[in-house]
């Protein structure tokens, strides 16, 4: 691991991946992705947790919280309604499936649809900022909400929406395993979109707006465009997640995609860090594992406390906001800065300069 | 006509209520900036507290109440020093952020505690008996209801206006540094904004605790501040009672008329309707501040 910058190039200065260790590791991460499935039954029985199925939450997840990541962390916009954006997805693709849609047209379809709704909400954000638009969204997460459960022809209300998984030339994607896959690839996508599309000249306008938005306009940003924008490409790349997740668990209903899907995303993307690429991430990772891991605590306790699973949920949401609290306290920039702080304090280990 | 005097007769006594949490909420806005997402949590924690003290303890309802009252400010002042002071000067987004965690932790501890079945004052605090006033009818409580979120909103009215306490709290809402210069406490007034907020939010709670019965879903009935804050401008504490108001008379309208349009339930989001709409076209609602901004 170098030390310091040694560029000699413009282009070695601009590449990702920037010294031939870290391609490497990416690489191994990569390939152990990858070959992954074919250790799934022992994975399983190591830890007696279904880890393929939290790997595909957190693919699916992971898509989510760029697409939140980019319009809060990236953008300065914040968006309690991005819970709903999901839902928007998600029943697009289950009604499209209904019809007798490919796979691969639907995702993509779901996609657009949520990118028009969170584009109409986001007209406000031309002349609302911060809290005010928090509150706005947050409107559109109750109004969305409350049509997904009551245009019962159009979603099937409470009782839900039955899919049928994708399939992929004529390979049923019905498994863990083989949705694994299929999950792994958009996360992937998803990723490396976030990362090049920060890069570009579409993300410096990003940035531009969310640091200073007077300044940016004042140098010739288009406010209104890139707020647009960024609400149009967020809200896509959540319901592409939502797409996903109505092919993954193949039951839609309007519980799931409540107030409270929306501070999970906000809660995720500021866990794991605002505006930083590992920020999704790490938080998807962190806020699918953890009510995994509450689970041991919780199963060691019930002979104390037989009672404990009937408030399993509501400990499960204490412990959740407590540990946002402390994080937002003591560190307020989430995990990406952490790892960033640790990589570089052993990169000059044992020297403190 | 009737029914839709009626209608606006029970809408303005729960809007009176909205007017009592909205303003807690206009006033720890105004003073501290910070936009709190846990007001609905507040009002929820206020009710059970009561109910808890009264039914529980079988204590009589006065000493319930202001018991209540007494843990609702020790509350607001223990929430204020532990985790919103740290926020001081941080970016809106986790201000924002922590008081949604507080809302998840305040309603899952009331959860725990108090579990999610639907809890009633018993015996009643007053007769459901109706009273005619011409052709409309109005039960007692409501009567009762108006007349203490009423009251209290002229307590705090006079407090502002003629205590010193009061006049300070609206010096460090007008401006922070000078308030501070001339010897004012911002701190102190912060801690007695946020009990202030809990206080009113708890009122609020057992007022309409009393009607509808308690349970979690009380915490969305403080949601609906939201409405009435934005309709009055965020910085105007006159402002959130006429929002309230306001408030609480559409959503009995919308929802008695379009429910048969659009399937039951619209009471539960016409006021956000009526929110999106307000911020489309006047975002700083009636008598909010415009901010004017410059590079």
């Amino acid at each position: 691991m170098p030390c310091g910058l040694f560029f000699s190039s413009y282009r070695k200065d601009d590449a990702i991946f920037k010294t031939w260790w870290l391609r490497l590791w990416m690489a191994a991460m990569f390939v152990a992705l990858l070959v992954y499935p074919l250790f799934s039954a022992e994975a399983n029985s190591l830890t007696g947790m279904n880890v393929t199925n939290l790997f595909n939450l957190i693919f699916i997840y992971v898509i989510g919280a760029h697409g939140l990541n980019l319009l809060t962390g990236f953008t300065g916009q914040i968006s309690l309604g991005h819970g709903a954006f999901m839902g928007v997805g998600a029943y697009t693709a289950g009604i499209l499936a209904k019809m007798g849609w490919p796979f691969f047209v639907a995702l993509p379809a779901a996609g657009v649809m949520a990118a028009a709704v969170g584009m109409l909400f986001g007209l406000p954000s031309l002349r609302l900022k911060g809290l005010y638009l928090a509150i706005a969204t947050m409107a559109a997460q109750f109004i969305l909400d409350y049509a997904m459960r009551n245009w019962t022809s159009l979603t099937g209300g409470s009782a839900g929406l039955t899919v049928h998984s994708a399939t992929f030339f004529g390979i049923d994607l019905n498994t863990d395993e083989s949705f694994y896959y299929l999950a792994l690839f958009f996360a992937v996508l998803a990723t490396l979109y976030l990362k090049n599309v920060t890069r570009s000249r579409t993300g410096r306008a990003f940035v531009a707006v969310r640091d200073r938005y007077l300044s940016a306009e004042v140098i010739g940003v288009n406010l209104f465009q890139y707020r647009i924008m960024s609400f149009g490409i967020s809200s896509f790349m959540v319901g592409i997640a939502g797409g996903l997740w109505a092919y993954y668990i193949t039951i839609i209903s309007d519980e799931h995609f409540t107030m409270w899907l929306s501070v999970q995303y906000l809660a995720m993307v500021i866990v794991g860090g605002l505006g930083h690429v590992l920020g999704g991430i790490f938080g998807a990772i962190f806020f699918v594992v953890l009510p995994e891991l509450l689970r041991i605590p919780a199963e060691a306790l019930t002979d104390i406390y037989p009672n404990i699973f009937g408030i399993f949920a509501s400990l499960r949401e204490m412990v959740f906001g407590l540990i946002v609290i402390l994080f937002l306290i003591f560190e307020p920039d989430g995990l990406a800065a952490r790892w960033h702080t640790v990589r570089a304090y052993w990169k000059l280990w044992p020297f403190s300069y | 006509m009737q029914e839709f005097l009626q209608l606006v007769v029970t809408g303005l006594v729960i809007g009176s209520v909205y007017a009592l949490v909205a303003m807690g909420f206009a006033l720890i806005y105004k003073s501290t900036s910070i936009i709190n997402f846990a007001q609905g949590e507040f009002v929820l924690v206020g009710a059970y507290v009561c109910l808890w003290f009264y039914s529980g303890l079988g204590l009589p309802i006065v000493l319930a109440f202001l018991l209540t009252l007494v843990f609702s400010v020790f509350m607001g002042v223990v929430l204020e020093r532990l985790i919103l002071r740290p926020m001081i000067g941080e970016p809106i987004i986790s201000v924002i952020m922590i008081t949604i965690a507080l809302a998840t932790v305040l309603k899952s501890f009331v959860t725990v505690i108090w579990g999610t079945q639907i809890m009633v004052f018993d015996p009643p605090l007053f007769s459901q008996e109706a009273i005619h006033f011409g052709t409309v009818r109005v039960s007692e409580v409501y009567l009762w209801t108006v007349g203490f979120a009423f009251l209290f909103l002229g307590v705090f009215a006079a407090f502002f206006k003629f205590t010193r306490v009061g006049i300070s709290m609206r010096a460090v809402a007008n401006n922070q540094t000078v308030a501070q210069s001339m010897g004012i406490s911002v701190k102190k007034v912060f801690a007695i904004s946020w009990s202030i907020g809990a206080l009113v939010s708890a009122v609020g709670g057992v007022l309409v605790g009393n009607i509808n019965g308690i349970n979690i879903a009380l915490a969305g009935f403080g949601l609906k501040v939201f409405p009435a804050v934005i309709l009055g401008g965020l910085e105007s504490i006159g402002g959130a009672i006429i929002g309230g108001l306001t408030i609480g008379v559409l959503e009995n309208i919308m929802g008695s008329y379009l429910d048969v349009y659009l399937g039951g339930g619209v009471k539960e989001i016409a006021p956000f309707i009526v929110l999106i709409v307000i911020l489309m076209v006047k975002p700083y609602g009636l008598f909010g501040i415009k901010e004017i901004e410059r590079v």
